[in-house]
């Protein structure tokens, strides 16, 4: 448990952030060793740059999509063996009409497969993806089991 | 069955020889009236080698696969009741499936049922593979293996211990003595 | 001469699950792989929107079956991040034991299933035979060999049976007897060795950028370790070593599973002298607030990671599940380009495939 001098704390980190984006990001919280973004779509590749070159995020743990019965959203953990934080942002409102959105895979590798997941689960198309396919389910699917508009067994509405 | 040449096999080259032992042995074995006595005869001897030597198709799906696993360690040994599981489906007799069965298994899972040489059987183990189990709404499961595939034995359980598998293998034994599938060079 | 596309799979032997490994070979040399999964994808994430969040923890359960425990408290860890639910020390520190126990038969089924691969039926025999005693240490506590449905959300479903810190200490002072025979059939051997040594080469860089986690990560000479430097439960309170070895070949991965099995016996140890008396479970509510938690955990596999979003009902609006091995498969090709048609069995083994959570 030693913790050397060098690892930036989530304020730090929070604040390194909010100081080079002025323009889209809606909000950011923080917590020990979490930090809680909501951005818009249009910053995602500049963050991730940024979050990967200057602040020492090394690790992609997971990217997901998310239905909220208006719009996508698409949700980011990364996390940074050096500083010992996880990063969570969420890129709000992108639409039903164009579901796209800047790909992270040029940064970091591990993030290839969890993009083809969301695709393949909610058709959200990641931009300049390697390899932009159905991964889990059949390449004769018909439709994208994730959205809430199908609906299995008794969830209530 | 022609046997006015049978004075003369003495005289015979070997590879008419043995084009007129396998005349006669295969006449003898269509024949109807012969037939059914031998076959009679020789059905319990196949099905007590099917029996003792029954070899499952090593094909490890889901949880279920690891107790097929413990099935065959040092605990309860499987092997001791002819068990051994071969990798490739020419050379296995029976099919166990232990595991649920997605919309992109199902083809493969139909194709290794068919390379299968006769006599087969096909074992449904576990919940998924006998009727979906806990994955019953799930939109990417098939439910039940006999859907698409005639099931033998079924055992129950999420999933059964090995004690109820080796069970299960038990039962298939008794089926295969009663059922008596094998018949005489067909 | 002329390349070809090979499958492995979906029925192959060295495939420990369903999947199928696409390789394209230039004589014996790898020159490209592709894997393909999702034989087994049930649409998990799907289902659970449709059960309350306690029907949940058997399915948790059957995310990954070599080591349900894992995935049934990471799923509730991840509610009671949701619901905002204290559990009780001593729950605590039960789960830190059943976590570690479920970490030890998880490795030695990973090792028994190398031990196939390579060709040593012995090994195979040896560990289940060890496998055996700790699955009958979860029997008598949870009732079940596998599949435990035993964490609850607020707590443990029950407390320790009689007896179970003097079996647990016995089985531990077995177990680590044994360990050197494990040792004597895999460090000693030549044949184990020539087949795992200097095959599977994942730099460090490569491990960090394609997201290896866990011990495949550690054998590349990451040091991180979220039971460290994230620490959960009580881990914080146990003082142990993170394994880390510097080869970074398959048989580095190995290495680090061996000693983090003796590494969990130290921390039950710990654990058992710790444990003091108390209640097991608090009640926990049925309805989640609107919100969105996640929580990560080190899986035997690596990071598994879950997040979820309540929506004030019973029933949770949406649950992501980040398992570690769908992200090491997919780094896979990088540890197989130039090696050995024949090598696949022990790299793809020493990377502990566990499908169920891979497809979910």
């Amino acid at each position: 448990m030693t913790e050397t001098s060098t690892r930036m704390n989530e304020e730090q980190i929070a604040e390194a952030i909010n100081s080079k984006f002025t323009q889209g990001i809606t909000s950011i919280e923080i917590a020990p060793r979490r930090i809680f973004l909501t951005i818009s779509k249009d910053i995602i590749l500049p963050l991730c740059t940024k979050m990967k070159d200057e602040l020492g995020f090394e690790h992609v743990s997971s990217v997901c999509g998310v239905d909220t019965k208006t719009a996508f959203q698409t949700v980011y953990h990364i996390s940074s063996y050096q500083n010992k934080v996880v990063a969570e942002i969420v890129v709000e409102n992108i639409s039903y009409d164009q579901p796209e959105v800047e790909s992270i895979t040029p940064l970091w590798g591990g993030a290839n497969w969890h993009e083809r997941e969301t695709y393949d689960m909610f058709g959200i198309r990641f931009l300049n993806h390697p390899k932009m396919e159905r991964l889990l389910l059949a390449d004769d699917f018909m439709f994208f089991p994730m959205r809430k508009d199908y609906v299995v067994g008794r969830r209530v509405p | 069955m022609d046997l006015s040449l049978s004075p003369h096999a003495i005289a015979m080259t070997a590879k008419e020889f043995q084009e007129m032992a396998k005349d006669m042995v295969l006449g003898l074995a269509r024949n109807p009236m012969l037939k059914k006595p031998i076959d009679g005869l020789t059905a319990p001897i196949w099905a007590w080698g099917q029996r003792n030597a029954i070899y499952p198709l090593h094909f490890g799906v889901a949880c279920c696969a690891l107790e097929m696993a413990a099935a065959s360690a040092c605990r309860w040994d499987a092997e001791r009741l002819g068990m051994i599981y071969r990798s490739s489906p020419r050379q296995s007799d029976v099919l166990l499936v232990n595991g649920w069965i997605s919309q992109k298994l199902r083809p493969s899972l139909r194709r290794l049922y068919e390379q299968m040489p006769e006599p087969k059987w096909v074992v449904a183990m576990g919940e998924c593979a006998i009727s979906g189990g806990p994955w019953y709404d799930a939109y990417n499961v098939i439910q039940g293996l006999d859907t698409f595939i005639p099931v033998d034995i079924y055992i129950p359980g999420c999933p059964p211990r090995p004690e109820a598998m080796i069970d299960g293998f038990m039962k298939l034994n008794r089926k295969i003595t009663a059922e008596q599938k094998g018949t005489f060079l067909d | 001469m002329t390349e070809m596309w090979v499958n492995m799979g979906p029925q192959h032997p060295m495939t420990h699950g369903l999947w199928n490994l696409r390789v394209k070979i230039d004589g014996e040399i790898i020159t490209d792989a592709t894997p393909v999964i999702g034989y087994l994808h049930r649409g998990w994430e799907k289902m659970v929107e449709a059960r309350d969040f306690k029907q949940i923890i058997p399915l948790a359960d059957r995310l990954c079956y070599g080591s349900s425990l894992t995935w049934s408290h990471l799923y509730v860890r991840t509610i009671e991040e949701l619901m905002d639910v204290d559990v009780p020390e001593r729950a605590q520190w039960i789960r830190v034991i059943t976590l570690e126990m479920q970490r030890i038969s998880s490795h030695l089924m990973w090792l028994a299933a190398v031990g196939t691969d390579l060709g040593s039926y012995t090994i195979f025999l040896y560990c289940m035979r060890e496998r055996e005693l700790f699955l009958d240490l979860m029997t008598n506590l949870t009732g079940a060999r596998m599949t435990y449905n035993y964490v609850r959300i607020g707590g443990v479903r029950n407390d320790l049976p009689p007896n179970f810190e003097r079996d647990t200490l016995r089985v531990l002072k077995l177990f680590e007897e044994r360990m050197k025979e494990y040792e004597a059939l895999c460090d000693r051997t030549t044949s184990f060795r020539v087949r795992m040594e200097d095959v599977g080469m994942l730099t460090p860089a490569d491990a960090m950028n394609l997201g290896v986690t866990g011990p495949n990560m550690r054998g590349s000479k990451i040091d991180f370790d979220i039971r460290r430097d994230d620490p959960y439960e009580t881990y914080d309170q146990v003082d142990f070593e993170v394994c880390v070895e510097d080869t970074c070949d398959s048989f580095a991965r190995y290495r680090v599973r061996m000693r983090e099995m003796e590494v969990s016996c130290d921390i039950i140890r710990q654990a058992l002298k710790k444990l003091r008396d108390g209640p097991v479970r608090v009640k926990a509510p049925n309805n989640a607030p609107s919100g969105s938690a996640f929580f990560h955990v080190e899986d035997p596999r690596g990071e598994g990671l879950m997040y979820a979003i309540g929506d004030g009902t019973n029933q949770p609006y949406r649950l992501k599940v980040r398992s570690p091995i769908f992200v090491s498969v997919s780094a896979t090709p990088v540890m197989l380009i130039g090696e050995k048609m024949a090598d696949v069995p022990a790299i793809m083994g020493s990377i502990d495939m566990c499908l169920g959570e891979t497809d979910r």
